[in-house]
């Protein structure tokens, strides 16, 4: 460790889910749980104390029958860079340095030793992707042994969220510092939604790197805080200069719409409402 | 109310009067009294620093024996590659840790020698089928994350580095584990007070942060300018 580490570029580690292939089947959901030993009870109807890093939501253009329209809309931990790096909304604000962002792979981590539940990240965060730990988690018989050994799982008191799989990135950069190499193919590290997704709808990757799927669908202009080129593609709540890494993608006005809080009229002619932005 | 207020003069009052005149000289009961008082305090301070650093130490640590007497020093003498003629790397770049029968049984399939760990280990472990119980004495607790390839490959850091010269010992010490958190004596160390001489003596957080520290590139974080609590803990 004393000698200087390999160099390493930076990565920002990003997803684009395309809206129109997701068919709101919950593979992420499902998937993201027992990849994270997410805890569960018997009876998960309260939805304020049910915990669920991957969220699928369902999203509706409000028109009756024939006219109706479904979207389904998964939500991990978006990720934020905010105005700077680093200035996610939950980091700025975590009393016990217990989330943090790093400036290697744009991960926003929590660290659940180090986090004593004050739960003021989850009143920053604005897309709900952070969860409290209102019990112990209590595995039904047996399953205990199945749990995953790269995750530790989380006691009460504390919170939780999405960590783009941050085990996988750490157990295939292993094999990185085996073969010498310097940098992690597209496909070496993918999140468990990812895989799991049978639509195909989710990409992870490297929004850097313009090879990487992600990077091309995205088109993001990270001289403007990441903002999509693709006029396909949109952010949740955009204009709160939260800089997410999770892009979303549709051809559906009325879904892209949905991705923010607009004015009457605002969304159709930006810029003729007055004081928007 | 008048009560209190007596009392307050009377404290005003009396340091005027030591100031005044010399203090009588001690008595020799007095003498006796601060003699026995200034024994008490020193076997008082004696008992405690034996309870805190003999007995409490005895008491948090259970002692257990390692299932089979393991000898380093005549393995690697007989080995070409060193430690990792048995604690490999597999090929996703993950480390195998302490080795199954299934790498032992090619030399181990009969009882070779005449040690006592060794018949017990063929006719108890390797003819049963069985894999040994090893007591880990670096097992870290639950939320760490550790690589050894990005120490080890990543770092060109030795063996010894962190779990000193054990290839050198003949026989297996006693695994001491802490009653209170399960966990193994090494991570805090043999040294209760947490004084370590050698890089290997312990291996807390703390241990770990002052080579993270040192090292150049370890400043991902953006809330600590040091490497990011996600390199270790998951």
């Amino acid at each position: 460790m004393k000698q200087a580490q390999k160099e390493h570029t930076t990565k920002r580690y990003g997803m684009v889910i395309d809206l129109d292939k997701c068919t709101g089947c919950g593979s992420c959901m499902v998937a993201c749980m027992s990849e994270n030993n997410v805890p569960f009870k018997t009876d998960e109807s309260n939805k304020l104390d049910s915990i669920t890093w991957m969220q699928v939501y369902k999203l509706t253009n409000g028109k009756s029958y024939p006219n109706t329209e479904i979207c389904y809309l998964p939500r991990p931990c978006q990720h934020c860079a905010g105005k700077h790096e680093g200035h996610s909304p939950c980091v700025s604000v975590c009393p016990a340095t217990a989330t943090d962002y790093s400036k290697e792979t744009g991960i926003v981590s929590q660290i659940y030793t180090r986090c004593f539940g004050c739960r003021y990240c989850m009143g920053a965060c604005p897309y709900h992707a952070r969860y409290f730990n209102w019990w112990d988690p209590v595995w039904p018989e047996g399953m205990e042994k199945y749990l995953s050994p790269d995750v530790s799982p989380r006691m009460r008191g504390i919170v939780e969220k999405c960590s783009f799989c941050f085990h996988r990135y750490q157990l295939a950069r292993n094999k990185v510092y085996l073969e010498g190499r310097k940098d992690l193919d597209e496909d070496e590290y993918q999140t468990a939604c990812t895989q799991a997704c049978p639509a195909g709808a989710i990409k992870f990757g490297d929004l850097y790197n313009p090879e990487h799927e992600v990077h091309r669908i995205a088109q993001p202009d990270m001289q403007h805080g990441g903002r999509p080129q693709n006029p396909h593609v949109f952010r949740l709540l955009e204009r709160l200069g939260t800089n997410t890494k999770v892009y979303y993608m549709s051809e559906r006005r009325w879904v892209r719409k949905a991705g923010d809080n607009y004015l009457p009229g605002e969304f159709e002619n930006p810029g003729a409402v007055a004081g928007s932005h | 109310m008048s009560a209190v207020d007596d009392k307050v003069t009377d404290l005003t009052q009396n340091p005027a009067d030591d100031a005044g005149e010399s203090p009588h000289p001690p008595s020799e009961s007095e003498e006796t009294t601060g003699g026995s008082i200034l024994l008490f305090f020193i076997l008082g301070l004696a008992a405690s620093m034996v309870i805190g650093w003999v007995i409490f130490p005895k008491l948090l640590y259970s002692e257990k024996k390692q299932p089979i007497n393991f000898n380093h020093a005549l393995h690697v003498s007989e080995v070409d590659d060193e430690c990792e003629s048995c604690h490999f790397f597999r090929e996703d770049g993950s480390f195998s840790g302490i080795p199954k029968n299934e790498q032992c049984i090619d030399c181990h399939e009969e009882v070779n020698g005449e040690s006592e760990d060794e018949a017990i280990f063929v006719e108890e472990y390797i003819a049963k089928d069985r894999e040994v119980p090893w007591l880990v004495y670096s097992r870290q607790p639950d939320c760490v994350f550790f690589s050894h390839s990005a120490h080890v490959n990543g770092a060109d850091m030795e063996c010894a580095e962190c779990h000193g010269h054990i290839g050198e010992s003949e026989k297996s010490r006693v695994y001491e584990e802490n009653r209170i958190s399960g966990y193994s004596r090494d991570i805090w160390g043999k040294n209760i007070a947490g004084f370590k001489r050698n890089s290997w003596d312990r291996m807390k957080m703390d241990d770990c942060a002052e080579c993270h520290a040192e090292a150049d590139g370890h400043d991902s974080s953006v809330q600590t300018q040091k490497d990011a609590c996600f390199v270790c803990h998951k």
